[in-house]
């Protein structure tokens, strides 16, 4: 492997673009909830802080009253008091770390929850733009760094001040000579320790970043290893990989570098501290104006300073990061959904099933994707829709559930609009089965029962005999029971189509929409599905997005798109006279594919 | 935090440690296995020189941490307690000399140590991703892409730990430890004896702790692992989550796996809240025990201050080295069981390789011969192609045909060699598959297969793939051919337009243009298209029909279809059926000859209503 040496420049952290502050007021209002969780930690913070003052002085108080003051009673009780107040402390230390860490890991529950939640709000527009992988960051990352911030950052942040501040306090009050000599070292620490944190974060982001990097790129080859293969791939992708390869070790190794020098320098700077301590703190004992108890007690305090002073250096940035985190996650909590309930909407009744089209027009982004679609179907008829990929015929049917809302005109179903209905009551009455049907991990039955919570045992199989499923699922190993999806049975195209078909007969839609496609199956399997779909259109108002000559010729409407307009509609005779377009498709493909002399 | 005394050295709080415990848990302990150790030691190899200046410098800041809080007590003693005010310019001198060299000493040490740690790291990352181009596709069809990828970035990390820092901190820590105790010893035996007494409850605790610790981290990472998977689903089927009118559903459903995660993270962490106060406490006795005896020896004159004081400092520095072996030890266990992993993938055998005098294919004319076929997939599965035997001429379409499971796509998979077969010959114009490089037959075989997988890059990339060196006019009448063009400029970025991951912005059909348009470009000799079509639209099928034909033509081209009208144009059908050709000829011969064939294409098209 060859490590060509390249610079890459250090990223800035992103500069936010709402205020700082007023990012962690939010995140912190997130804790009002657990208020008396945080209290009691903070409390105890407060007595530790205390405690931790108090032992050196102890230690220091024992050496010089006890030892060389020559009292041994006073170095049995004062020893048995010093461990006393480490097991007070020890019990603090516990309430403090828990109550904390319940208060955070609420926070941390509550925003993920809302985070879900928001997502199952909000429109198709919104998850066509969005990455999986961004989201789940969000909602794992991004919500593990606000819950640092609310949990131990901010406890090790006042820890880290308070203790800087009375350590001063105290170290002034003893010798304030030699606590001033000792505190010239502070500044240089807290600003060694800052300036590292502030480079350090950055960068390591960045390491993570190129390692999520490197884990795509083994995923994605392994995944497409057939085409790497085919093609005779593997030594570019080697290259590929190596080349992000040698970039994670790149910044690994500048990162280790910074880290390497970082600890020892602090230390080194603390430890000239110790230097001054014992050589103008042996003269004022030579001297007699200071005791050897003391010399400890200011070593003692210096050495309790580091810990604290290299973690501000390293949580402060940390704020920063939560603060573009919180920015992420407000972004999306905030989101408004394009389709939502209008105030006043009400539940509709049973549908019936007329769908009326007026003027309906649809843009995504600057795109207009249809353009003044008008149209009327009564309840019961069946509505083929042809156009090739882009026309519009996909968009028409995202319509009709609220999956998006037009940008011009209304759809009326019952001669209401489906605006002022609510959304729940709108789709609960809409069955859908498109080609690529999800499926969840879980049994054949909970996947059919997929939004007919009440169906019982039998509705749910008498919809899987009439969608033709019943026998595939009884042939399985735990027939109704046996798990689908990850960790579960792997099925074909043409099974997923038919529990998709046995989910929208169980709903019992009065309007249904569907993508009839049945590729790559074959003639045995093929017909097993136009069974289902049969029994399935049966009496509803159907939209479909037609494949099949079948289909095409039985539908009361057919409409042809072109171009987000429909170029031609009515029944397949008057088409076929009327429409250059549907005789070019009906003849050439659909004829042509099916036709059997 | 206990008090320490005397110069602080760089080393790592309990609290470090318990944060480095939260990541040195894994799944399943390993076992010392001499085999794993001696291959991944192989790898330091080329660093031994480094590792040795680590070593010496470990030694060295080992020596200087010991050394520190010895001279702050020649200080007292020798210097402030009689009053030698000159000499303590000298001890003085001397403690800063040591301090600065501590610095260097361990900043080198560190930085020295890393560097190799991430060296090896991304050596064998790269020497894994190697070796995985080159196994055979059986190897990648039973192994969970996912699995794979953890072996790759996961293990080897769990390695690098061990393989870097592990062995020479060990043997600093060791020292450390070793030295300390002579130290005390030497001082006062007597004093040194009774502080060890808290040596064995440190070690229990310690041990105890890490027992429960590795548990109850191991359900944290569980737990969050569910709740991502669970998001996940919810993202990947929100379409059907809202089609549906689900959300409550799955808000509740989401609920439940978060509040097991919080759970989990609240117990594992409470376990620490009782390990760093109990650790702390045991010092704290440390301490006091030295205070106690040791004032006591002090006011009966038997040790010196100096040497009380020297001993709270050292006894402070028990809990870091002992923290840290306990922790290598975890770290141990799980390098191993990673280690254990990337050795064998490392040392999976590749199954098809090329022969050594393997010579390179010759431009193909396009004979394609199966002579005697027997195949199966693993030694032990079902024999999926049976004895067949055929012979297609140069330029000729062929179609295969049959119900799902015959052996078609095998067919194709046998052509490009992606599998070997167990018994007879498959030649390419009169050259056997076996006796020429896998790169040179397969530059000249192309494949568009039912569901073409496209890389997270951008079209024009996807569609040159295979010919980095093709222009972007090239590439531009290529997709135009296919019929791609469209869509491509219509997208946001045209040809730049970046696949998302799994192709999840195109539609299935979109993704075999561009697989098409690829085909094109290539040029191959041989072409195979195993369901090509099967998910375009039938406007734009019509569209690319006339592209697929030229493609075909003076080409030797195999046709995987169900669609069986899509194959009537075939020079010659071939019907397959449990891995034995059943039937042959053209498609109106088959028509007629009644049997499989016709009954399929029967079944295809009586269709109720």
């Amino acid at each position: 492997m060859t490590a060509e040496k390249t610079a890459f420049p250090l990223p800035k952290i992103q500069p936010t673009t709402v205020p700082l502050l007023h990012l962690l007021w939010r995140v912190y209002g997130y804790l009002r909830p657990y208020w008396k969780q945080t209290l009691g930690a903070y409390a105890s913070l407060l007595v530790i802080l205390g405690l931790n003052t108090l032992i050196p002085q102890f230690i220091r108080w024992i050496i010089d009253t006890g030892v060389e003051g020559n009292q041994p009673n006073v170095l049995t009780w004062s020893v048995l008091a010093l461990l006393g107040l480490t097991l007070v402390k020890g019990v603090l230390n516990y309430f403090e770390g828990t109550l904390s860490e319940v208060a955070s890991q609420n926070v941390a529950f509550d925003l993920r929850n809302a985070i879900q939640k928001k997502l199952t709000q909000l429109s198709f527009s919104f998850h066509d733009q969005s990455e999986t992988g961004e989201l789940l960051s969000r909602a794992v990352q991004d919500v593990e760094r606000i819950r640092f911030l609310t949990g131990r950052a901010t406890i090790r942040i006042l820890d880290g001040a308070l203790l800087l501040m009375v350590t001063a306090i105290v170290m002034l009050v003893m010798d304030w000579k030699l606590g001033l000599l000792v505190l010239v070292t502070m500044p240089v620490l807290v600003y060694r320790a800052l300036h590292f944190g502030s480079r350090f974060r950055p960068l390591s982001l960045l390491v993570q970043k190129q390692l999520a990097i490197l884990t795509t790129a083994v995923e994605q080859n392994l995944r497409g290893m057939r085409e790497v293969k085919a093609y005779v791939q593997e030594d570019a992708e080697i290259e590929r990989f190596d080349h992000e390869n040698d970039r994670w070790f790149e910044l690994s190794a500048r990162s280790a570098q910074m880290q390497a020098v970082n600890l020892p320098l602090l230390f080194l700077i603390a430890n000239m501290g110790t230097v001054a301590i014992i050589l103008y703190g042996g003269r004022q004992v030579i001297l007699g104006q200071l005791t050897i108890g003391e010399i400890i007690a200011f070593i003692t305090y210096l050495g309790q300073l580091i810990e604290p002073v290299r973690r501000l250096g390293m949580i402060i940035p940390a704020v920063t990061i939560a603060g573009s985190a919180a920015e992420r996650i407000f972004d999306t909590l905030d989101t408004v959904s394009e389709v939502r309930d209008l105030s006043g909407a009400v539940p509709v009744g049973e549908i019936k099933g007329d769908v009326v089209f007026e003027a309906v027009s649809f843009s995504y982004g600057a795109k207009k994707v249809l353009d003044e679609i008008n149209f009327s179907v009564r309840a019961g008829q069946t509505v083929a829709l042809l156009g090739s990929t882009g026309s519009g015929k996909s968009t028409i049917i995202s319509l009709i559930p609220r999956f998006y809302d037009p940008t011009a005109g209304r759809i009326l179903i019952d001669g209401s609009d489906i605006r002022k209905a609510t959304l729940h009551s709108l789709r609960s009455q809409i069955g859908i089965v498109m080609q690529d049907a999800t499926l969840f991990a879980g049994s054949f039955r909970e996947n059919i029962a997929f939004g007919s919570e009440t169906a019982t045992e039998d509705d749910i199989v008498n919809a899987a005999q009439a969608a033709q499923a019943h026998e595939f699922i009884v042939r399985s190993q735990q027939g109704y029971d046996t798990r689908i999806g990850e960790r579960g049975v792997t099925l074909s195209g043409g099974q997923r189509q038919r529990l998709a078909i046995a989910r929208a007969l169980l709903l019992d839609p009065k309007i249904l929409i569907l993508d009839d496609a049945t590729a790559s199956v074959d003639a045995e399997t093929e017909h097993l599905i136009q069974l289902a779909f049969q029994n399935l259109i049966r009496g509803r108002t159907t939209f479909v997005i037609a494949h099949r000559l079948s289909t095409v010729r039985n539908a009361d409407l057919i409409m042809v798109m072109e171009k987000g307009r429909i170029s031609a509609s009515g029944t397949h005779e008057t088409l076929l006279n009327s429409s250059r377009l549907y005789s070019e498709i009906f003849n050439r493909q659909l004829v042509r594919k099916e036709t059997l002399s | 935090m206990s008090f320490s005394i005397g110069n602080v050295s760089p080393g790592m709080g309990p609290r470090d440690a318990l944060d480095r415990y939260g990541s040195a848990n894994r799944e399943n302990a390993g076992k010392f296995n001499p085999h794993v150790i001696r291959r991944l030691l192989a790898y330091l190899r080329p660093h031994t020189w480094k590792m040795v200046v680590a070593l010496v410098l470990t030694l060295g800041e080992s020596g200087l941490t010991l050394l520190t809080p010895y001279l702050t007590k020649v200080a007292i003693d020798q210097y402030i307690t009689p009053r030698d005010a000159s000499g303590l310019w000298g001890i003085a001198v001397i403690i800063t000399v040591s301090f600065i060299s501590l610095f260097f000493v361990s900043a080198g040490q560190r930085y020295l140590l890393s560097w190799v740690g991430q060296k090896v790291l991304a050596k064998i990352r790269s020497d894994l991703f190697r070796h995985l181009q080159r196994l055979q596709l059986g190897y990648h069809d039973t192994h969970i892409v996912g699995v794979t990828v953890s072996r790759v970035m996961n293990d080897v990390a769990e390695i690098n730990e061990l393989l870097s820092q592990g062995v020479i901190t060990l043997i600093g820590d060791l020292i450390v430890l070793v030295g300390i105790i002579i130290i005390m010893l030497t001082m006062s035996p007597r004093l040194a004896l009774i502080t060890f007494t808290v040596l064995p409850l440190i070690i229990l605790a310690t041990w105890v702790f890490s027992r429960f610790a590795r548990a109850s981290f191991r359900e944290t990472r569980s737990k969050i692992a569910a709740v991502v998977g669970d998001l996940a689903e919810d993202i990947s089927g929100m379409r059907a989550i809202q089609a549906f009118a689900q959300e409550k559903a799955s808000q509740e459903r989401f609920e439940r796996v978060n509040r097991e995660n919080r759970k989990a993270y609240i117990n594992a962490m409470s376990l620490s809240f009782i390990f760093l106060p109990t650790i702390e406490f045991l010092g704290m006795v440390a301490t006091a025990i030295v205070l106690w005896f040791g004032g006591r020896f002090v006011l009966a004159e038997t040790v010196t201050l100096g040497v009380m004081v020297a001993f709270l400092s050292y006894v402070t520095r028990f809990f870091q080295p002992i923290l840290e072996v306990s922790r290598l030890f975890t770290t141990f266990q799980s390098a191993m069981a990673g280690g254990e992993q990337v050795v064998k993938l490392l040392d999976t055998p590749e199954e098809i390789t090329d022969l050594p005098d393997a010579r390179e294919m010759p431009l193909i004319n396009g004979k394609v011969e199966f002579d005697h076929i027997i195949f199966r997939y693993k030694p032990d599965a079902p024999v999926v192609i049976n004895d067949v035997s055929f012979t297609i001429q140069p330029g000729s379409t062929v179609a295969l045909v049959g119900p799902t499971g015959a052996g078609k796509t095998s067919v194709a998979n046998l052509i490009t060699r992606f599998y070997d077969i167990q018994s007879g010959a498959i030649r390419i114009d009169n050259i056997d598959i076996r006796a020429v490089t896998q790169a040179s037959l397969r530059r000249q075989v192309c494949v568009v297969s039912q569901e073409p997988f496209l890389f997270p890059r951008t079209l024009e990339e996807n569609i040159r793939y295979h010919s980095p060196n093709a222009t972007h006019a090239e590439v531009e009448e290529a997709a135009r051919q296919a019929n791609a063009h469209d869509f491509i400029a219509a997208s946001p970025e045209g040809y730049r337009t970046r696949v998302q991951e799994g192709g999840v912005n195109l539609s299935v059909g979109q993704r075999q243009l561009i697989s098409i348009a690829r085909a094109i470009l290539a040029k191959p000799r041989i072409l195979i298209l195993d369901e090509a079509t099967a998910n375009i639209d039938t406007v734009t099928e019509v569209a690319i029909q006339q592209a697929l034909e030229r493609l075909l033509h003076g080409r030797t081209a195999i046709v995987i279809a169900h669609r069986l009208s899509t194959v009537r144009n075939a020079n010659w059908i071939y019907v397959l059926d449990h891995g034995e050709i059943v039937e042959q000829g053209t498609h109106t011969e088959l028509l007629d000859h009644g049997e499989l064939y016709a009954q399929l294409y029967v079944r295809q098209f009586t269709n109720p209503g």
